[in-house]
C-alpha cells in the first residue's frame, strides 16, 4: 500500500538539504559566481556541525542544555561554510581565478575534509561501526512541533519536522523577496547580469560579490547540518551525504534561479529521489538505480523547455562565471 | 566666456595601460557650463579613456582634476555622480533583463530628489572635511513607483519618451540611449558626457537627440560629446578639443573653424576630404538576384521579392534605414540565411551561371564570395576577440593544406602584411584582437577578407565607428578592389559617402527595393524619400533608373 502521507513527509525531509543548497547557490549565481564548490561546502557545513556537537557532547555527561546543543553546532557549521565561502571569494573575486576550477577543487576538498574529520572522530570514539552517532544532539535538532502527533496525516505532512526544515523554507522565501524586491537584491542581480553597468552605477562590485558568495555558502552549509542532525538522526558516516550537493546545483537551473519555486521543486526532487523506496522494485537494484536518475532527467527536460521558450528572464545571469576587472580593455 | 570658472578642468592627465600603451599623455582640458564641447580624435586617440577618468571608471596615473576650481579625486563612478558627472557610454551600461526604472535607480540609495547643484553642496562638504561622506544619505526602501514618477517628470521637462516599465531588451537602440540620458539626469547630472551617441542612430533620431542636448545647454548644463562625424561637430558644439595619440593638440571655437582644419589637426597632416570614384572597368554581371524573399526565424518578412544585379568592377551601394533587410540580404548571399523564395545566381568569369541558394558558406566562399560583415557587435561574426591577429587570419585558411598540421606561417606573414599595409596600431601580431581599438579591428577584418582575393566583396557598415582617416583608408581599399574587377556591395549609413563612393545605389525600404539609382546623378533628398516610402519616386529618376523587373510588376 502506497502511504501518501508518509511519502510526502519523507519527500519533504529529503528536500530540505537540497533547498538549502539551492537557495545558497542561487544567491551566489545571481551575483555572477558559479560556485561549483557547493557540494563541498555542504560537506564542510555538516562536519563542522558534527565537530561542534561532538566536542559539546564529550564535555557534558548528563542532560544536554537544548540551547547550547543547538547553537554550538549551528555556529560551527556557519563558521565552517563561511570560511569555504571566503576561500572561494578570495580566489575567484580578488584573484580572478577560474570559477569552475576553484569550485571543483573546493568540492573535492570539502568531501575529503568531511571524510577525514569524520573518520578521525569515528576512530576517537572507538566505535565498531564506521559511523559516529550524536543522538543526544540530534534529539534537540529533530524535535517536531508538539501537536504533530495529534493531527493524524495533516500533522505528519505539515508539523512533523525539526526547526531547520521550517527555517529552510523561511530562508528561501526571504531570499526570494530580497532578490526581487529590495535595493540589495537589485544590486546583486545587476552585478550578475552586467558588472560593468553595476560598476558604472556606483555599486561596490567586490563587496556585493563577497557577501553573496559567503551568504550563499553559509546557507548551503546549513543543508549539510540539517542532513546530519535531523535527517540522519545525528549519525555521521563517510560519504553518506552523497551527491545531494550536485542535485542542489541542478535544482538552481530547474527553478530558473528562483528560491520560492525551489521550495516546491526541492520537494519534487526529494520525492523523485526516494520514489524507489515506495515503488515495489522486488529487490532489483538496477530498477532502483533507474529511479534515482529521475531528478536529473527532469532537470534535463526543464533545460530543454526553458531553452526552447527562450524567454530572457529565464536565462542564467548573463555574466555568470565571468570575472570582472574594471580597467580591463 | 573664457573668464568663467570651468565646470571641470583637467590638468596634466596621464594614463597608461600595462607598461607600453599610453592612452593619455599630459592632457589639459576645460569644460564649461552652458556649452557643448566636442572631443575629436582618431580611433584609439584616448578620447574615451580621458572621459572614463572623469566618470570614475579609470583612475589617472598622474594629473589633477578640478571641479568648479576645486581639486578633487574621482576614484569610483559613484563619486563621479556625486560631483554631478554623468556619462553615456558608447556601449550602453544597461541591464537587459531589467526595466527602464530599475536601470535608472540602480546603485542609488533612495528615490529622493538629489539636492540641486551638487557642486555647491560638495563644496560645503569638502570644506567641512570628511569629504562627501558627510552628506551620505541614508538608504530607503526601494520604491519603483516613486522612481517612475520622477522619471516621467524628467521626461516631460526635456521632451523624452520613456516607459519606466519597459524591459531594456525590448527597446530600440535609440530608446536605450534615452534611458541612459534620463538615468544621468535622474542622478542630478550637471556635466553630461556622451561617447559617440549618434553612431547607432538614424539621422532623424540624431536630430532629436541634438534638440534635447540644446535644451540642456540652455539649462546651463555642461555637455561633452565624443564623435567622429564632423558635420555633427559643426552643428551641435560650441568648442572643439582635439586629441591625437593620447595627447591634447589644441582647441578651436567651432564657428571659426572648418572640417578641413579639424581633420588636419586630428590626423597631424593634410588629408584630402574627397573620395575617388574611378570609372568601372570590364563591368559585367557577377551576381544576379531574382525575387529573393527571406523570413527571419520568428517569421517576420525581412526581404520581399528583391531583384538586382551586382556587376564586377563596380561598387553597388545599398541604402536604407537600418534594419530594412540589409543584413539579411548579405547573409542570404553568403549562405548564412535560409532563403524562402528566389534565386541568387553567381556568374563566373567564363559566363557560366550557378545558383548558390542552398549551398553552405564554405562552398560559397570557395567560389569567391567574401563577406566582410560588421554587425553592431564588431567582434561577433568576423573575428574572434580573444585570439590574436595571426590566428584570426588563420580562420580563413585553416582548411587549406593536406597535412595533419595547420600551416601557421602563411597567416602569420599575412597578419604582418596587413598590419603593415593598413597601418594597424597594435603592439604585435600576437595581441588579442579584442584589445585593439575599433578602427584597427575593422582594418584587420577587411584586410583579411581582401587578402583571400574574392570576386564578390560584401561589406556592411564597414566604417561604423571609424574615424575619418581610417574610413578613407577603407574607401581606398574598396576602390582598389573595384579596379581589380571585384563586385563590391557596400551597405552604408552615410548618404553623402554612398553618393560619393558608389556607382549605383539600391535603396531598400522595409525589405523591398524602392529603386536603384545612379550614384553620379542621384541626389540626397531623393534617396532619403525612397528610404522612407516605396511609392514616392523622385522626379526624373523613374524612367532610366528604376529597376526594370520591379517596374514591370507594378
Amino acid at each position: 500500500m502506497f502511504d501518501i502521507a508518509t511519502f510526502i513527509s519523507r519527500a519533504i525531509v529529503q528536500s530540505i538539504p537540497l533547498l538549502y543548497g539551492c537557495t545558497g547557490e542561487t544567491i551566489s549565481e545571481k551575483s555572477g559566481s558559479l560556485n561549483l564548490g557547493i557540494p563541498g561546502v555542504m560537506y564542510v557545513g555538516g562536519i563542522s556541525g558534527v565537530i561542534g556537537s561532538f566536542l559539546y557532547e564529550q564535555s557534558t555527561d548528563g542532560e544536554l542544555n537544548t540551547f547550547l546543543a543547538i547553537i554550538i553546532p549551528l555556529l560551527a557549521c556557519l563558521l565552517g561554510s563561511l570560511l569555504m565561502g571566503l576561500l572561494f571569494s578570495f580566489l575567484t573575486i580578488t584573484l580572478r581565478a577560474n570559477q569552475n576550477v576553484v569550485g571543483l577543487a573546493m568540492t573535492t576538498f570539502g568531501v575529503g575534509f568531511g571524510n577525514f574529520f569524520g573518520g578521525s572522530l569515528i576512530k576517537l570514539t572507538g566505535s565498531d561501526v564506521p559511523s559516529l552517532a550524536l543522538s543526544r544532539t540530534s534529539h534537540c535538532f529533530a524535535k517536531q512541533l508538539p501537536f504533530a502527533d495529534d493531527l493524524g496525516w495533516f500533522g505528519k505532512i505539515f508539523f512533523s519536522y525539526g526547526f531547520l526544515a521550517y527555517a529552510g523554507i523561511a530562508v528561501a522565501i526571504i531570499t526570494s523577496y530580497i532578490l526581487k524586491r529590495t535595493r540589495i537584491g537589485l544590486h546583486i542581480r545587476a552585478i550578475g547580469e552586467n558588472p560593468a553597468t553595476a560598476d558604472a552605477a556606483g555599486i561596490n562590485i567586490n563587496k556585493y560579490k563577497y557577501i553573496s558568495v559567503c551568504a550563499g555558502c553559509m546557507i548551503a552549509g546549513l543543508g549539510g547540518l540539517y542532513y546530519v542532525m535531523d535527517y540522519a538522526s545525528g549519525v555521521w558516516s563517510n560519504d553518506a551525504f552523497g551527491d545531494r550537493g550536485w542535485l542542489a546545483i541542478a535544482l538552481v537551473i530547474f527553478t530558473i534561479w528562483r528560491p520560492n519555486i525551489a521550495i516546491f521543486a526541492s520537494m519534487l526532487f526529494g520525492g523523485l529521489y526516494i520514489l524507489y523506496l515506495f515503488v515495489p522494485t522486488g529487490g532489483n537494484m538496477a530498477v532502483k538505480e533507474l529511479y534515482k536518475m529521475l531528478p536529473y532527467i527532469v532537470t534535463i527536460i526543464v533545460l530543454i523547455i526553458t531553452g526552447m521558450r527562450n524567454k530572457r528572464e529565464n536565462q542564467p545571469p548573463e555574466s555568470l562565471g565571468l570575472p570582472y576587472f574594471r580597467e580591463e580593455r | 566666456m573664457e573668464n568663467k570658472i570651468p565646470a571641470v578642468s583637467m590638468r596634466g592627465i596621464t594614463k597608461t595601460f600595462g607598461s607600453s600603451v599610453i592612452a593619455n599623455k599630459d592632457v589639459d582640458l576645460d569644460i564649461y557650463r552652458g556649452e557643448v564641447l566636442s572631443l575629436l580624435g582618431e580611433n584609439g586617440s584616448g578620447k574615451t579613456t580621458l572621459m572614463n577618468m572623469l566618470s570614475g571608471i579609470y583612475y589617472p596615473d598622474s594629473g589633477q582634476i578640478m571641479i568648479d576650481g576645486k581639486p578633487v579625486t574621482i576614484s569610483s563612478p559613484r563619486e563621479a555622480f556625486d560631483y554631478g558627472i554623468g556619462m553615456i557610454h558608447q556601449h550602453f551600461k544597461l541591464v537587459d533583463v531589467f526595466t527602464a526604472a530599475e536601470n535608472i535607480v540602480l546603485g542609488l540609495d533612495s528615490e529622493e530628489v538629489p539636492e540641486q547643484a551638487a557642486a555647491n553642496e560638495s563644496e560645503e562638504a569638502l570644506d567641512a572635511e570628511g569629504g562627501r561622506k558627510t552628506k551620505k544619505k541614508k538608504r530607503s526602501k526601494l520604491n519603483l513607483k516613486k522612481a517612475s514618477e520622477r522619471i516621467r517628470q524628467i521626461c516631460d521637462e526635456y521632451g523624452f519618451d520613456v516607459d519606466p516599465k519597459q524591459k531594456i531588451y525590448n527597446m530600440s537602440v535609440s530608446q536605450k540611449q534615452t534611458v541612459e540620458i534620463v538615468k544621468a539626469l535622474y542622478r542630478g547630472a550637471e556635466i553630461l558626457i556622451l561617447d559617440e551617441p549618434t553612431a547607432v542612430l538614424t539621422p532623424q533620431e540624431a536630430d532629436k537627440l541634438f534638440a534635447v542636448l540644446r535644451n540642456m545647454r540652455e539649462d546651463g548644463k555642461a555637455i561633452v560629446i565624443i564623435t567622429h562625424k564632423l558635420h555633427e561637430v559643426e552643428s551641435i558644439s560650441d568648442r572643439v578639443a582635439i586629441l591625437r595619440k593620447g595627447e591634447f593638440i589644441g582647441q578651436l571655437i567651432t564657428k571659426e573653424t572648418n572640417a578641413q582644419e579639424m581633420t588636419n589637426m586630428m590626423v597631424g597632416r593634410e588629408v584630402a576630404l574627397n573620395i575617388d570614384r574611378p570609372e568601372p572597368l570590364f563591368s559585367s554581371p557577377r551576381l544576379k538576384i531574382d525575387g529573393l524573399t527571406v523570413r527571419s526565424s520568428d517569421g517576420v518578412l525581412k526581404l520581399d521579392d528583391v531583384s538586382f544585379t551586382a556587376n564586377s568592377g563596380e561598387i553597388l551601394g545599398i541604402a536604407g534605414i537600418s534594419g530594412c533587410g540589409q543584413k539579411e540580404l548579405l547573409e542570404a548571399i553568403a549562405g548564412l540565411q535560409p532563403v524562402e523564395k528566389g534565386t541568387i545566381k553567381y556568374i563566373a568569369d567564363d559566363g557560366t551561371a550557378s545558383d548558390i541558394v542552398g549551398k553552405d558558406p564554405t562552398e560559397i566562399s570557395a567560389m569567391g564570395v567574401a563577406l566582410s560583415f560588421v554587425p553592431e557587435d564588431r567582434l561577433g561574426m568576423g573575428l574572434v576577440g580573444t585570439m590574436d591577429l595571426a590566428d584570426n587570419m588563420m580562420l580563413r585558411s585553416f582548411r587549406k593544406g593536406k597535412s595533419l598540421f595547420t600551416d601557421r606561417k602563411t597567416p602569420r606573414e599575412l597578419a604582418e602584411k596587413v598590419v603593415d599595409e593598413l597601418e594597424i596600431n597594435t603592439e604585435s601580431i600576437s595581441t588579442p584582437v579584442r584589445k585593439l581599438s575599433g578602427g584597427n579591428v575593422q582594418k584587420v577584418l577587411v584586410g583579411r577578407e581582401i587578402a583571400s582575393a574574392p570576386t564578390v566583396l560584401l561589406s556592411a557598415y564597414v566604417v561604423r565607428g571609424l574615424d575619418i582617416n581610417s574610413s578613407y583608408t577603407i574607401y581606398d581599399l574598396l576602390n582598389q578592389q573595384k579596379q581589380k574587377g571585384v563586385a563590391v556591395v557596400y551597405v552604408g549609413e552615410d548618404l553623402d559617402v554612398l553618393l560619393e563612393l558608389c556607382d549605383r545605389i539600391m535603396v531598400l525600404c522595409d525589405g523591398k527595393v524602392s529603386g536603384i539609382v545612379d550614384g553620379r546623378t542621384a541626389d540626397k533628398n531623393g534617396i532619403g524619400m525612397m528610404m522612407t516610402s516605396l511609392h514616392q519616386v523622385p522626379e526624373g529618376e523613374e524612367g532610366i533608373n528604376r529597376n526594370p523587373e520591379r517596374r514591370s510588376r507594378r
